[in-house]
């Protein structure tokens, strides 16, 4: 076999407390489809046969009822539960299920949405016998309003700094802005290898990575790594360069082991090395390829650990991790799909206006006179007479009375918006009732015990 | 044809009974299976080529002349119409390869004599159709003439004959057959080289296959990676990585029920020498190892345990690897430093390891020489080249191929490196050897080709347009001073990119080939190739 996936779900969602205080992440609805859903189906469709899932035992529950889940997805889905509440990093989470991994792995993460041709990735990871290849994008603008915000927008997130040699393939320097105290450091080491280094920054990370065997039996014996894109990648990119790795010489694989378990200082060494390493040294040696020129070094400068990143720069990606991408996916993921805007068990009045770009789900009830635009209506939703939609977010569950006017909105489940109301860029938490006649605008609407948590 | 039906019937029953009372298939009834099945295929084939060809008026003639219904005979009649565009002599005559090896009904004579007169009336039914079909001018394609001499001619390779709809549908076929993804043509292709494929780097074989790849054996998948990137170029350096493919493919496989190891592994590694083939041309090595290795799986006697036979054969692999490439650069090494004396100026061309080789051992023996390397575009090999020897401390100089002429009267010898050496003594070997060595001849200076016998090759060819391999057009396009001149080129309709991999240097140009068998002139090729297969 050839790579295992992984998907990873058991994230928090901590960035968007409002929208998953009852709906865990994996499960948000993405028109109308859960947000687990998307890279299940990236995995389905190149080929994947089976995927381990690691998430909570409320997601596992939750998905099991979940109807598109079961319909559509035709892969073998292996669940591991870990505890909720537990500190448990990605890093962790691969350690808990060390035992079921026989060969290379592919980690996704649940809130990925793209239409990456997945085949760029593993195709780096295949052919230069990477130890890690990555996926990222081009970050781009938000351009809707998010409820809430007050004033402009502050670039909260932290930069990531991003260093790509001259092929734009190979991974040479990755740092985050929080880690950097008092300004960029770049090694001596890394200059004398690759003098021209490309540094991005507006780059996203889709969280998505090929990594070796060898990297999850290491993770089993350093404890210490507990994230993968916090701590894990970085470690890598780092080690690529370090002076040990290059003077590796495996003349006698089994000798060298043995002597490093001993040695309890250095046995938190990746070890990457194959059973036929000295064919693969000889087919180096005799073949006239080169991935760099203008030194004496050979191929990859005699390193063993590689680390390769594939840059799309057209096509989607997102990561659902912040109430701006959300409504950003929202928008643009059912495109991807070509599917009916509307479900065919929903029940739709003729003096309904409906704009082609909007989405109903399953079991809704549309009533006269509604004018429902650039909008995301989940299912078994309630709309009566003379509501106005225009470019808002309805979850499941939903009624709203007669007369209101949604603009820019995150309506979550079960919420009940009461008569002849106008909401302008409001989000609406969990089961909230909002009274007739009510006139928000930017605000956040939840309950107080959802305020009291933190 | 309705009584081997009915033989074939109980013989059926027969071996079914074995079967369900649960006794092991001896030898020769599996023998008795397979060719059972193999005959109940070709009279479906049959069936089915007759009901879509009942219009064709060359059945009729080749019907009468068949008396009786032998397999032989019947993949003769199949083949014939249809191979309309192709010579009926060349098809006919390699169907005779398939026919099962025993057939106890009629003498090899007496076939043969059948085979003659079927060909001739063939013929003559084809003189009349010559003037009805149009046949699209086959682009400078030379056709071996029918012969009435040899009934036996070597069937034309497909991927020499791109240009053939009808070929082309059979490959299709086959891959399809053995779930492998078609690698489409890319570009405009010129008109002398037609008939050769023409891949694109950027649309790799693996967009069309499933990520963790099942139908083929993730180290082929890497392989065949390798291969269409460059990252493994180089005659030995791809032998080399196909057989360390190689080894892991077997020490992945299990033996399935019911099946020999000695036939299953063939038919299970078929599917990736079709991959690789598509992800880039085999090359005349490769094809020996495969050969080898075919040779020794078969080999591989029936009683044999599935962990011993294939201990065994990852043992003949690292043998041949050893013997083949890494003993035969030591040997090849020590007599060509018999042939660099100190103050040598020696000229070499692109990166072959071989060569290179040789000059860092030569260096090694404390021998006093320098070396220019001849480079040229797009592949740019010389660079690699350069950097080897400079690193160990030898001399060089770098020139391009354009200056050839201008720095020889510098030389004295000339070594190049081979990617094949072919049966009429002629040898393949990167684009641009030809033109060193022939300036070489004219400023008389000796040429020495190092190669070893492992690449020795049993094709005849005099032109480097027959049977070439065409390399991504888009290589040719380099951005100068931010200015790409050629990123149009498909829109232009009178230009076209030749990107040739290979040519074929005549043998008056060489003066030596070493060899780990010696040094030989080149005409003694086929001599080596006889003997080699006399040992086998």
């Amino acid at each position: 076999m050839e790579l295992q996936a992984v998907l990873m779900a058991a994230g928090g969602g901590s960035r968007m407390t409002d929208l998953t205080y009852n709906t865990p992440k994996p499960l948000l609805p993405v028109g109308n489809k859960p947000l687990m859903w998307y890279p299940l189906n990236l995995l389905e469709r190149v080929g994947f046969e089976e995927v381990i899932v690691i998430t909570t035992k409320e997601v596992q529950k939750m998905m099991s009822t979940d109807p598109k889940m079961k319909m559509d997805v035709k892969m073998k889905l292996d669940v591991v539960c870990i505890q909720e509440d537990g500190d448990m990093g990605t890093a962790d989470a691969l350690r808990h299920i060390q035992q079921k991994i026989k060969t290379d792995i592919l980690v996704v993460s649940c809130d990925l949405i793209t239409d990456v041709a997945l085949h760029e990735v593993v195709d780096l990871f295949r052919a230069h016998n990477a130890t890690m290849a990555m996926l990222m994008s081009k970050a781009h603008e938000f351009t809707e309003t998010v409820p809430g915000q007050k004033g402009k927008k502050k670039t909260a997130e932290q930069r990531d700094f991003v260093g790509v040699d001259q092929s734009g393939k190979r991974l040479l320097f990755m740092a985050n802005e929080a880690d950097l105290e008092d300004g960029l450091t770049v090694r001596k080491s890394i200059m004398r290898k690759h003098p021209r280094m490309h540094i991005k920054t507006g780059l996203v990370d889709a969280h998505l990575y090929c990594l070796k065997k060898a990297v999850v039996d290491f993770l089993t014996e350093n404890k210490s790594i507990s994230s993968i894109r916090g701590e894990l990648v970085p470690y890598l990119v780092r080690k690529q360069f370090s002076k040990t790795n290059n003077h590796q010489k495996m003349k006698d694989d089994t000798d060298d082991q043995t002597q490093k378990k001993n040695d309890g200082s250095t046995n938190n060494e990746l070890l990457i090395s194959s059973r036929d390493e000295p064919l693969l040294q000889l087919t180096q040696d005799r073949s006239c390829w080169n991935d760099h020129r203008g030194d004496m070094s050979e191929a990859y400068h005699g390193g063993k650990l590689r680390c390769y990143v594939h840059i799309m720069d057209q096509g989607l990606c997102y990561r659902v991790n912040t109430l701006a991408a959300y409504i950003e996916a929202n928008r643009l993921a059912p495109k991807l799909f070509e599917e009916p805007a509307v479900h065919s068990s929903a029940v739709i009045s003729e003096r309904c206006q409906m704009g082609s770009d909007s989405i109903i789900g399953a079991l809704c009830q549309i009533a006269d006179k509604t004018s429902i635009k650039r909008s995301t209506v989940g299912n078994s939703t309630t709309i009566k007479e003379k509501v106005k939609v225009t470019n808002s977010i309805i979850m499941h569950g939903v009624t709203i009375e007669e007369g209101c006017n949604l603009q820019g909105s995150v309506i979550c489940s079960n919420a009940v918006i009461g008569r002849g109301a106008d909401l302008k860029y409001c989000l609406v938490g969990y089961g909230q009732r909002i009274e007739p006649e009510a006139e928000r605008t930017n605000e956040v609407i939840v309950g107080t015990d959802q305020l009291m948590e933190i | 044809m309705a009584d081997s039906g009915v033989t074939d019937g109980s013989g059926r029953n027969e071996i079914e009974r074995a079967k369900s009372e649960g006794k092991e298939l001896t030898k020769e009834e599996k023998q008795r299976l397979r060719k059972e099945k193999k005959q109940q295929k070709k009279t479906k084939e049959r069936k089915d080529d007759k009901a879509s060809q009942e219009s064709e008026k060359e059945k009729k003639p080749l019907t009468s002349a068949a008396p009786v219904s032998q397999p032989p005979t019947q993949t003769a009649i199949q083949k014939a119409p249809s191979a309309v565009p192709v010579p009926a002599p060349v098809s006919v005559p390699a169907s005779e390869a398939p026919a099962p090896a025993d057939k106890p009904a009629k003498s090899k004579a007496e076939l043969k004599a059948e085979r003659r007169a079927r060909q001739e009336a063939e013929r003559a039914s084809k003189q009349g159709k010559k003037g009805e079909t149009g046949q699209q001018a086959a682009t400078g394609k030379p056709k071996a003439p029918p012969n009435d001499l040899q009934p036996v001619v070597k069937r034309l390779p497909e991927h020499i004959q791109v240009d053939n709809p009808d070929v082309l549908k059979k490959l299709a076929k086959k891959l399809e057959r053995q779930q492998i993804p078609l690698r489409s043509d890319y570009g405009y292709k010129v008109s002398l080289f037609s008939h050769l494929h023409q891949y694109s780097r950027k649309a790799p074989l693996t967009q069309q296959l499933s990520i963790p790849s099942t139908v083929i054996h993730p180290a082929i998948v890497r392989l065949g990676l390798q291969y269409s990137q460059g990252i493994v170029a180089g005659s030995n350096a791809r032998s080399v990585a196909l057989l360390h493919a190689f080894i892991q493919v077997i020490r992945d496989y299990t033996t399935p029920p019911n099946e020999e190891l000695s036939r299953d592994l063939v038919n299970k590694l078929k599917p990736y020498i079709s991959f690789l083939n598509q992800c880039r041309p085999l090359s005349a090595s490769m094809g020996n190892a495969i050969k080898y290795i075919k040779k020794e799986i078969s080999n591989i006697p029936s009683q044999c345990k599935e962990e011993e036979a294939k201990s065994k054969l990852l043992n003949c692999i690292e043998c041949y690897i050893n013997e083949k490439i890494i003993l035969a650069a030591k040997a090849i090494a020590k007599s060509s430093i018999e042939k660099i004396s100190d103050g040598d100026v020696i000229l070499v061309y692109g990166c072959s390891s071989l060569v290179n080789h040789i000059l860092c051992e030569a260096f090694e023996k404390n021998r006093k020489f320098r070396v220019i390397v001849v480079d040229s575009r797009p592949r740019l090999e010389g660079r690699e080249a350069l950097r080897r020897l400079v690193q160990r401390g030898i001399s060089c100089t770098y020139v391009l191929i354009s200056a050839v002429s201008y720095i020889l009267p510098e030389v004295s010898k000339v070594f190049l490196g081979a990617h094949a050496l072919l049966a009429n003594g002629y040898v393949m070997s990167r684009v641009g050897t030809s033109q060193i060595a022939l300036v070489a001849k004219a400023f008389n200076v000796p040429v020495l080709v190092c190669c070893e016998t492992y690449k020795f090759c049993e094709r005849v060819q005099t032109d480097s347009f027959v049977s070439n391999e065409l390399d991504d057009p888009d290589d040719l396009i380099v951005t100068r001073k931010g200015k790409t001149q050629l990123e149009n080129w498909q829109q232009v309709p009178s230009l076209g990119l030749l990107n040739l991999v290979y040519d074929v240097t005549p043998p008056d140009f060489v003066d030596l080939v070493i060899t780990d068998l010696g040094m030989i002139p080149c005409t003694s090729v086929p001599v080596v190739l006889r003997v080699k297969n006399v040992d086998q």
